[in-house]
């Protein structure tokens, strides 16, 4: 059996999945400022009376990361970062500990300026002597030529408890997103590798030794030990679960929209024919712009616990949460309330639901059931407002060839998924409204956590070749090797598929769930004085996103229970 | 955190599916490296820059401004389309205010396309700052524009679109035509006898740097500028006045291409030629988008820029400051000029020869424009090229009397069908563009 655990704004939900299905599910209220007392909680009522050998694995989705960057909670690391020629790095600065240097390469992997190990060795004494233990470097360009990276690295590795390379984290290019990344995988990673080990020691205690692995921005899990290198790609996790919640519901040979309605936000991300697609670059969160490879996913501030407010005749509706429903002895009317009023919700105090509803109601000349109708169907206006935006900015994506442009795929869904609390009273009318089949997920409430337990482990490579310079580079995996002149895409391919099942299996894949692609394959010619002088090869191939091998049989038994349950 | 003072659109576009040939300079890998380094640097990230995918255009757009032969799918790849469409892209985001300026980095280039196409030359085959200048007329109302030319090599075929159009001010700075192809672009060349003067050129020598190209936009572009008072300044932003270029000699900067754009505010910017793929191309174009957005480009530097190095030498400066005084005085003459060019004709005649070096075909044509008080006149070209194909094609210009619309007409269909292939319509004036006949035309 595998625990599942996703920690979300309101409630922690936890599930133990297994042959028989949804085996229990425990909802605990989330402490935001105790999270490890909530997710012990969780683990603690899922696994009670289980017998310990029965569990092989847990998955956990936390917002630890998360709030610390949200919340300005964020220790403090030291950054060293050469620029060369171009904008000037100090219009990226992280923080105080943030230190500009000489040194540069340029596009093609040349080194233009050596590095002053001086000038290092003086920044590392500073830092030292500031109390900071732990560093991040960041050179531009390093992803084609990480020299300056691992030099300045070996400069401060006697001197610091852990130092952060940042070719190591992506192949992609963006010098200031390389810095925010590393920057937040540097100042994290104490946080988190804290968190994680004192829940491994109290399942420890508890006489559960399992491994532990981590949900992704991405939507895959990534066992313990990578996620101590690579801390950052925890943030972001809550989207990803209740989408890969979904995942299993998504029909084959169709776009689908997952949408999870919470208390205080919806969020909701694409599948295409059941692979939720992934944001270009990397996720966003605050002020960071990261590489961190995540979903696409968007949020709005609607969610059923959402307040209601009237201004003139102007109703609004969220971003923001005050507390819950007034039928749940809340302050401020919400769409919750709405839904008592229209006595589709019961086991709650639907009188408070009409007095808070009926101030509305006089505002706008209706009845308190016409009120309670217009708060609802404006909600899911604008959640489906919020899903064509997100579908059109999906559209406008730039590309660069002749054919892409052409061909001009669009993204044209056709299903909508929905999970979370409110989700089977929203279901009908977003069908209503949109036109797109929409069903809620079986067991929607901790769909979320299902999605967490049965997430693949996956990984991304991305591969650089000059044939003229005789390199190939895979900057994130540390790998260099020389090649010929007659070097091509196709040994480019063979050879980025075999890092690519490494990477998966050191960070925890099983070698049956290896579902692999290719997400970009470029070749291009280059030619000096005229004359045809070597090809340059861009590759990049992922483990995708996706469900364990032997989900069908767990999910078919959820299926069967939440069949029973109506 | 960086953000844009001017909010600024791109249309990249490298077709990295598209070359003129396998080792020809306008191949695949032309703007690899400069989308390396727009990425490396974060560019599309920064608040107020904005990256949009390019529209392609209809074959409406290059009707107002081309005669094609045989037809425009002929002459035209699907690259031209979106490289056309990009900068329509562009224009449009300024003239809806969604932009205040825009760049279109898109490939293939245009501006060596003249108003008739049998081929490609100079790596062109439609003029792409034409086909967005006729389309922002067309669906905007604009009416005057500039166009500011800073390829190296002088872009005869803009100037040729627009020789007899006094509503478009045609300025190119660009290496002495004496030394380079097309070999064009003398002081002297200043427009047909109804525009004189809407059509400056400005011939650089070889080795001009920053110091030079600087002068002159502030001495005479600016000025020259200030005083048309177009509507929209577009750029047609070449890239090969770099001193790393392979198929030019001047010893222009990343540093220089920015400040000239700093300068001279362009609301458009359009790619045009530039092959020092890996040493200028990735920094030029850092330099140019930093500028245009507003924002500080000084550490934007080339490896092997060396200022001092590059200085150009005093002759050179003499050179310079003697060109920019005549074409000041043909500016200020200008009225004087067109009065002399028209004397008391009541046709003027062009008699000219044009060579396509990318598809290698000869042509000549013959041209014959109405002169006129109250238009800028119904011009009418005999083209015959080397392929066999000869055409008679009549322009109607946009704000034609009624005189030279019926000229045109008359001129449209009295033409004699035995000695020409095809014989096109272009009137301006309602938007239309026909064709009374094609017969035995080859492509």
């Amino acid at each position: 059996m595998i625990i599942g655990l996703d920690v979300g704004g309101t409630h922690t939900d936890v599930v133990l999945v297994g042959e028989n299905g949804l085996e229990r599910q425990v909802k605990v209220l989330t402490d935001t400022s105790a999270l490890f007392q909530t997710v012990l909680t969780g683990l603690e009522k899922i696994t009670e009376n289980i017998p310990p050998g029965r569990i092989t694995h847990a998955a956990l989705s936390t917002t630890l990361s998360t709030n610390a960057i949200v919340q300005n909670k964020l220790p403090p690391a030291g950054m060293i970062v050469s620029g060369g020629p171009g904008i000037d790095p100090e219009a990226f600065r992280t923080g105080p500990y943030y230190f500009p240097v000489s040194g540069s390469i340029d596009h093609s992997g040349k080194e233009i300026q050596p590095v002053d190990a001086g000038e290092i060795e003086a920044i590392a004494a500073k830092l030292q002597s500031d109390g900071i233990r732990h560093v991040g470097v960041v050179s531009k360009f390093s992803t084609r030529n990480p020299a300056h990276e691992v030099r300045i690295g070996e400069i401060l590795a006697p001197h610091f408890d852990r130092v952060f390379l940042g070719h190591r984290i992506s192949g992609h290019l963006s010098f200031p997103r390389r810095i925010d990344t590393t920057f937040l995988n540097t100042s994290i990673y104490p946080l988190h590798k804290k968190f994680f080990e004192a829940v491994k020691e109290s399942l420890k205690q508890k006489g559960i030794t399992i491994p532990i692995y981590i949900l992704k921005a991405d939507g895959g899990t990534m066992d313990f030990d990578t996620s101590i290198d690579f801390p950052g790609q925890s943030i972001l996790s809550g989207p990803s679960a209740s989408v890969m919640g979904s995942v299993a519901f998504a029909p084959e040979n169709a776009e689908t929209i997952a949408m999870d309605i919470g208390g205080t936000t919806t969020d909701m991300a694409v599948l295409i024919n059941g692979t939720p697609l992934l944001s270009p670059l990397g996720v966003e969160l605050g002020r960071y712009k990261t590489l961190i490879r995540g979903l696409n996913s968007y949020s709005i501030g609607i969610g059923g616990d959402s307040a209601v407010r009237i201004n003139g005749r102007v109703l609004t509706i969220g971003p923001d949460r005050e507390g819950p429903a007034m039928a749940f002895g809340g302050p401020v009317p919400t769409p919750t309330d709405a839904l008592f009023v229209l006595n589709r919700m019961q086991n709650g105090d639907r009188q408070r639901a009409v007095q808070g509803i009926e101030p509305i109601a006089k505002a706008l000349g209706l009845s308190v059931e016409e009120a309670a109708n217009t708060i609802f169907d404006q909600a899911c206006r604008e959640i489906l407002a919020s899903a064509r935006e997100m579908i059109n900015q999906i559209n406008r994506k730039p590309v660069y060839t002749i054919k892409e442009l052409l061909e001009g795929y669009q993204v044209k869904p056709s299903h909508i998924l929905v999970l979370g609390g409110p989700a089977p009273y929203f279901t009908r009318r977003l069908e209503e409204l949109s036109g797109y089949a929409t069903e809620k997920v079986p067991a929607w409430s901790v769909a979320n956590a299902i999605g967490t337990a049965l997430s693949r482990t996956t990984c991304e490579v991305l591969l650089f070749a000059d044939t003229q310079r005789g390199i190939l580079l895979a900057p994130a995996e540390s790998h260099q090797e020389s090649i010929r002149s007659d070097f091509t895409k196709k040994d480019a391919l063979r050879i980025g598929f075999g890092l690519l099942k490494k990477k998966a299996v050191d960070s925890g894949a099983s070698p049956n769930d290896l579902e692999m692609d290719v997400l970009e394959e470029l070749e291009f010619n280059m030619v000096r004085g005229f004359r045809l002088t070597g090809k340059n090869i861009r590759v990049r191939l992922q483990v995708k996103p996706g469900l364990i091998c032997g989900y069908k049989k767990i999910i078919s038994q959820i299926c069967d229970q939440s069949v029973n349950e109506v | 955190m960086l953000k844009a003072k001017h909010k600024t659109g791109l249309v990249f576009f490298p077709a990295y599916d598209w070359a003129i040939s396998a080792t020809h300079p306008e191949r695949e890998e032309r703007l690899l490296y400069t989308q390396d380094q727009v990425l490396e640097e974060g560019l599309l990230d920064i608040e107020g820059i904005i990256e949009f995918k390019p529209d392609l255009i209809e074959v409406k757009d290059v009707q107002r401004v081309h005669f094609c032969v045989p037809d425009e799918l002929s002459v035209m790849t699907k690259s031209h389309f979106i490289s056309a469409g990009g900068a329509k892209t562009i224009a449009r985001a300024v003239l809806e205010k969604n932009i205040e300026r825009g760049f279109a980095l898109v490939r293939p280039p245009g501006h060596h396309a003249m108003r008739v196409v049998h081929g490609g030359r100079g790596f062109c085959n439609v003029n792409n700052e034409a086909i967005m200048i006729e389309y922002m007329r067309k669906e905007y109302g604009v009416d005057r524009v500039a166009i500011v030319d800073t390829d190296c090599h002088h872009g005869d075929g803009s100037q040729d679109i627009y020789w007899h159009d006094p509503d478009t001010l045609y300025i190119s700075l660009h290496q002495d035509g004496r030394t380079l192809y097309p070999g064009s672009g003398f002081p002297d060349e200043l427009g047909g006898p109804t525009a004189a003067g809407a059509t400056l050129n400005i011939p650089l020598p070889p080795y001009t740097s920053e110091e030079g190209f600087l002068f002159v936009i502030k001495e005479v572009i600016l000025p020259v500028l200030e005083e048309f008072k177009p509507e929209i300044v577009v750029n047609s932003a070449g890239q090969d006045n770099h001193f790393t270029d392979p198929i030019t000699n001047m010893n222009f900067s990343a540093q220089g291409y920015a400040d000239l754009t700093r300068i001279l505010k362009p609301d458009i910017a359009v790619l045009e030629g530039g092959y020092s793929i890996e040493g200028a191309l990735p920094y030029v174009n850092v330099g140019v988008i930093l500028a245009m957005a507003g924002i500080d480009y000084t550490k934007v530097k080339e490896p092997g820029y060396d200022h001092e190095k590059l200085r150009q030498s005093l002759q050179i400066t003499r050179v310079i400051e003697q060109t920019c005084k005549v074409v000041l005085e043909n500016w200020r003459n200008r009225e004087e000029i067109r009065r002399r060019m028209q004397a008391d004709k009541k046709f003027d005649e062009r008699r000219r020869s044009i060579f396509y070096d990318t598809d290698g075909l000869h042509e000549t044509q013959n041209e014959t424009l109405k002169i006129c008080h109250e238009c800028s006149g119904a011009l009418k070209i005999v083209s015959r090229c080397d392929t066999g194909n000869s055409i008679l094609a009549v322009h109607i210009p946009r704000k034609a009397c009624k005189t030279c619309r019926e000229l045109g007409y008359s001129w449209y269909e009295s033409a004699d069908p035995k000695s020409n292939n095809m014989i096109a319509l272009q009137d301006r004036t309602t938007d239309t563009y026909q064709v009374r006949q094609k017969k035995d035309l080859k492509r």
